[in-house]
């Protein structure tokens, strides 16, 4: 409980010294910092209006993915092969749904933590905390980031980023079953 | 991408089949795609404030500072981005936000950092080497604390909720080497 309270009034006083410092040093350093902030800010709308279709292309299909019901039966059908490997049944959902959504992940998440028998500090519970931890929602990066500029060919970033997210799997579940297994 | 995008929807379409539920298929794209679009229109305030401050930064040559103290990690990295380029600023904001767990920093430094690579860009619709890495750096969670997930340990009675604050740094470090190797690796392969 402690490490939390120091980290958030860490990152709170991080935030501050930005939101004050910034707008402060251009002042004394004489930018018309009221005109400089609007005419930055114009930018922000026109980048959420640009990275729509993208964000629409990799989420409907991904709803529909989800919707149908494939989710579960990807789950079905690896779950036999990974279960012994140390990625029990409970977990396996939620390292699919992660690099395609970082809110569904942790919606599983928080139910691997409600499930009676299992909770937060169970294996489970554990390898799941880390492997949120260490892996990022991929498609929704790539979308966003290449989105905002018009690109629509990734070349080697996605596979680059499903390698990390892996990686970021593997890594997990070796950590866990050496501390926790 | 043009792959991973049929194969979503073909998948769908099978499983809906299967289990003689197609009508889910349908509603669950149309779900997707009104999120999107709410989850798009939900940045707008936090990047115009970010990307606000970043204009005013960028006026009173702070940005240029950075790009000059970010030198020596960036050159090797990223060779084909010149020295002092306002792109290095960008990148490094973003990355340093990610790593405090500034995360609605993160994104709109991100995607400065993107526009900035793309004024690089000889072929305009066609990630460059910087640009895949820079993504590629992204897609690891480069977060040092893990807030959100410690939060929910804590939320939900764990004895020891940071407890795996070391772990995940493992694990991340392991990401982010991948992420890098293989978009240093494939960037001569995959024009």
């Amino acid at each position: 409980m402690e490490v939390r309270h120091a980290i958030e009034i860490a990152s709170s006083f991080i935030l501050v010294a930005l939101l004050v410092g910034i707008p402060l040093y251009g002042w004394v350093r004489g930018v018309k910092v009221y005109e400089a902030f609007v005419e930055g800010a114009k930018e922000g709308f026109n980048v959420a209006i640009r990275i729509i279709p993208f964000l629409v292309a990799i989420l409907a299909a991904v709803g529909a993915f989800r919707g149908a019901g494939a989710m579960d039966a990807l789950a079905k059908v690896v779950g036999p092969v990974t279960g012994p490997l140390g990625l029990p049944p409970e977990v396996l959902p939620m390292a699919i749904v992660r690099p395609f959504s970082g809110s569904g992940a942790l919606g599983l998440l928080g139910n691997i933590f409600a499930t009676p028998g299992l909770g937060p500090d169970s294996y489970a519970g554990r390898l799941g905390s880390i492997l949120q931890g260490s892996t990022e929602t991929t498609f929704y990066v790539l979308s966003v980031y290449c989105g905002a500029v018009g690109i629509v060919r990734y070349r080697h970033a996605l596979l680059a980023g499903l390698s990390a997210d892996l990686t970021g799997l593997i890594a997990s579940v070796v950590i866990a079953r050496m501390l926790w297994g | 991408m043009n792959i991973v995008f049929v194969l979503l929807f073909v998948a769908a379409a099978i499983a809906g089949a299967v289990r003689g539920d197609l009508k889910s298929v349908g509603e669950g794209a149309f779900r997707g795609a009104s999120d999107a679009v709410a989850l798009a229109l939900g940045l707008i305030g936090v990047m115009a404030l970010w990307l606000g401050l970043l204009k005013i930064a960028e006026r009173a040559g702070l940005v240029e500072k950075l790009a000059k103290a970010a030198r020596p990690i960036f050159r090797p990295l990223f060779p084909d981005v010149p020295d002092g380029h306002p792109a290095i600023s960008a990148m490094l904001l973003n990355i340093a936000a990610n790593v405090l767990g500034l995360g609605n920093a993160a994104t709109p430094f991100g995607i400065k950092a993107m526009e900035e690579l793309e004024t690089l860009n000889p072929h305009p619709g066609t990630a460059t080497n910087a640009q895949a890495l820079f993504v590629a750096i992204n897609t690891a969670s480069l977060q040092l604390v893990p807030t959100t997930v410690i939060a929910l340990r804590a939320s939900a009675h764990s004895s020891d909720p940071a407890g795996i604050l070391l772990p995940t740094l493992a694990s991340t470090l392991c990401a982010l080497s991948v992420a890098i190797a293989v978009a240093k690796l494939l960037e001569r392969v995959w024009k």
